[in-house]
């Protein structure tokens, strides 16, 4: 056996992002990490297979994408579909576009944090795989499982209340929304909004508390420096609905503002790899690689001016703190800046609601195709989406191209996995441990791939430990 | 052989072990409607021709072994009818499941859904999954009209659409071209919908289309409401009954 020798090891399967996803991650001669690869290993086709169907059914369709982030997919085929029809919703729909894209921004924050992430905080990263997830949460802090569990059903409420269904919604239209919200249900959503901000809070106690008894750990976790993109509003404030994009490089400076998303192939640049169906994207002007942009919560805080919800605004000061007047580069804080986020998505769905448009009964602009292409696009809660659609002269669909946050993130997780394996693991005597902080790192991004990554129980994952000609010499294992 | 008893005026007809009279040439189908007797159609529509086409209506008829469509059999003296027996009820199934593996029928983003006969009837005879394998034909929307589109993927070939516009809207633009798996809806000499100088876009098609295949540019996801009942009683009012 050629110990030592150009080994390899493959966490695989790491989760479903779109499909399956592995890593592997390639040892030197004395058991380090030389390399490591985040391969996405399926594919789905979701881009082919809306070809020949009508631009109009793309917000239902789209949706399926994803059971997290369906509402955002939603939106950003919706705004295209507008632009092709070339119409604008009325004021009463916008609002409860924003509303409804907020609830999924909280309810998916919600699941990130307090199902997937919190258990690596408050039980540690070495703790027992069968008990550190949601369930171990609920055992040893009940209360805060259970808030967390009522903060990601305040977020899915909201969808329930506006369409009447909570996942893959229904009612999101190109040209505003299907129908109106009640009364009644405009009061059940705001009834929730005081427990959401004081659990949101709590949340943010605990990474403080963490980062405070583990700085060292926080600040070096994947920690590398990347451009940033993101969504802002005209004066540069934090927007997740709908705004013009600006790129920060590394050292904090603005290097795009105020672009326009529906010309977003003027900035980016999408290089396959021959290793992985997921996409490097990378801000044009640098070229490839040091155009790599990293997008999601971290990106957008560290690129926002200000938001301007008042709790909100006061975390964003102290985030801005902690990078000393530069981007915060530590992947570890993406999990600061989602709950800062979150935090603002609950305080603005309280000021939806309170605004006299979100009863509004004229929600929906009817319009025709009137132009060939349009482009949407949305903050997921895990970074900007783009959906491009081409149209033949009928409305029928003839190129779809869909550039979704995980796919901009790729090359930031890819770094993140290497930063991380080679920080933690040692290739001469793996631990379960060691995978987890590797996960973590993905975990991080939220990408679409998390909730399988930590599912409930342990999850199923095998680290291969794989010679210079392909034969398994090792194998670290755990069942799900 | 029995001798049957001179024609009358009403003919007395058993179905599920009860007697019912009916006038001649009256359809079991129309009997069983009458009386309240549920029996599944799809292809069927009161006011146009009847083609028996979707075969989801069969019947079984003591003496008979093939299995017959209430909505083309006419009611003959002494007729023992069954219309809800073990074998009618796998047999209704299996066409629906047929129906189902033949086209590409995704009802979660259809603009029918919750308001689809195939869906409905699907939920009715206890669909909780298709048995044969899928054709996954290669069918293509037609969006050229200017207000209506039709989606191949989702048609059942009910023809009831093709009827409606011959025989109510007088247009005849809709016909049928090919055979079996091949059969699709035409518009005049297969052209594109939307160049038909026949069709008068009077939408009649759309409304009794059952399924999502027929449909507005304006319906978007579930919210298409169908109403073929319009073009029922539009045919009472004039006097004809299909």
């Amino acid at each position: 056996m050629a110990e030592g020798l150009g080994k390899k090891i493959v966490i695989n399967p790491v989760t479903r992002i779109e499909g399956h996803a592995k890593i592997s991650l390639f040892l030197n001669e004395t058991g380090g990490v030389k390399d490591a690869q985040f391969h996405v290993d399926e594919f789905r086709g979701f881009e082919k297979f809306c070809e020949g169907r009508m631009f109009t059914e793309m917000p239902v369709i789209t949706p399926r994408i994803c059971g997290i982030c369906p509402v955002s997919h939603s939106v950003a085929s919706a705004k295209a579909g507008e632009m092709i029809m070339r119409i604008s919703p009325p004021p009463g729909g916008d609002r409860l576009r924003r509303l409804i894209h907020l609830g999924q921004t909280i309810s998916s924050h919600a699941l990130s944090f307090f199902h997937l992430s919190s258990p690596d905080m408050l039980m540690g990263w070495d703790s027992d795989p069968a008990s550190r997830n949601i369930v171990g949460l609920a055992e040893k802090f009940p209360d805060l499982a259970k808030r967390g569990i009522r903060l990601r059903k305040f977020g899915q409420d909201i969808s329930l209340h506006v369409t009447g269904k909570k996942i893959h919604t229904y009612g999101i239209v190109a040209g505003g929304m299907q129908s109106p919200i009640t009364e009644e249900g405009r009061k059940a959503m705001l009834d929730g909004v005081a427990e959401a901000i004081e659990t949101t809070k709590m949340g943010l106690d605990i990474f403080k508390k963490y980062r405070d008894a583990n700085l060292k750990e926080v600040d070096s976790f994947a920690n590398f420096e990347t451009l940033y993109m993101g969504t802002v509003g005209p004066e540069g404030e934090l927007e997740l609905y709908d705004g013009k994009l600006r790129f920060m490089d590394a050292g904090g400076k603005i290097v795009g503002d105020q672009l326009d998303p529906a010309k977003y192939l003027d900035y980016i640049v999408e290089r396959p790899v021959s290793f992985s169906y997921l996409k490097y994207p990378y801000y044009k002007p640098l070229g490839y690689p040091n155009g790599f942009y990293r997008v999601g919560p971290l990106a957008r805080l560290n690129m926002a001016s200000k938001i301007k919800t008042q709790l909100a605004q006061a975390y964003l000061t102290e985030f801005k703190q902690m990078g000393n007047g530069r981007p915060v580069h530590g992947t570890f804080y993406y999990h600061f800046a989602r709950l800062i986020e979150m935090l603002m998505a609950i305080e603005q769905v309280k000021a939806l609601l309170d605004d006299p448009n979100i009863l509004s009964k004229e929600v929906f602009a009817k319009g025709f195709r009137n132009q060939s292409e349009g482009v949407g696009s949305s903050e997921a809660p895990r970074g900007t989406l783009f959906h491009h659609y081409t149209t033949d002269e009928s409305g029928v669909l003839t190129k779809v191209n869909l550039l979704i946050a995980t796919g901009q993130n790729n090359p930031g997780m890819n770094r993140s996995v290497l930063e991380v394996a080679k920080q933690y693991v040692d290739g001469n005597n793996l631990k379960e441990g060691m995978l987890n902080r590797v996960e973590a790192a993905i975990r991080c991004y939220d990408p679409c791939l998390s909730c399988s990554t930590h599912a409930i129980g342990s999850m199923p994952l095998s680290i291969e430990v794989l010679d210079h000609e392909g034969q398994l010499v090792r194998v670290v294992k755990r069942n799900g | 052989m029995t001798p049957l008893a001179a024609p009358t005026t009403t003919i007395l007809v058993t179905i599920d072990e009860k007697t019912y009279s009916a006038d001649p040439g009256e359809t079991i189908l129309d009997v069983c409607k009458r009386e309240g007797i549920n029996i599944p159609t799809l292809c069927f529509l009161e006011g146009v021709s009847t083609v028996g086409a979707c075969r989801l209506c069969l019947i079984e008829i003591e003496g008979t072994r093939k299995l017959l469509p209430a909505c083309a059999t006419v009611v003959a003296p002494f007729q023992k009818v069954k219309t809800n027996s073990d074998r009618l009820k796998k047999n209704r199934r299996m066409t629906l499941e047929l129906l189902f593996s033949e086209r590409n029928h995704i009802c979660s983003v259809c603009v029918a859904n919750y308001n689809c006969r195939l869906q409905d009837l699907a939920h009715e005879v206890g669909m909780d999954h298709v048995r044969f394998p899928y054709l996954f034909p290669d069918c293509n929307v037609d969006g050229t009209n200017k207000i209506y589109n039709i989606d191949h993927n989702r048609c059942i070939m009910c023809t009831k659409c093709v009827r409606t516009c011959d025989e109510v809207e007088g247009a005849h633009t809709w016909d049928v071209r090919g055979r079996g798996f091949e059969s699709r809806i035409i518009a005049d000499f297969d052209e594109a919908w939307g160049t038909s100088p026949t069709c008068t876009l009077c939408g009649k098609c759309v409304s009794v289309c059952p399924t999502g295949a027929l449909w507005h540019k304006q319906s978007v996801q579930n919210n298409m409401k169908k109403s073929p009942e319009m073009v029922s009683e539009l045919t009472a009012k004039r006097g004809r009954k299909g």
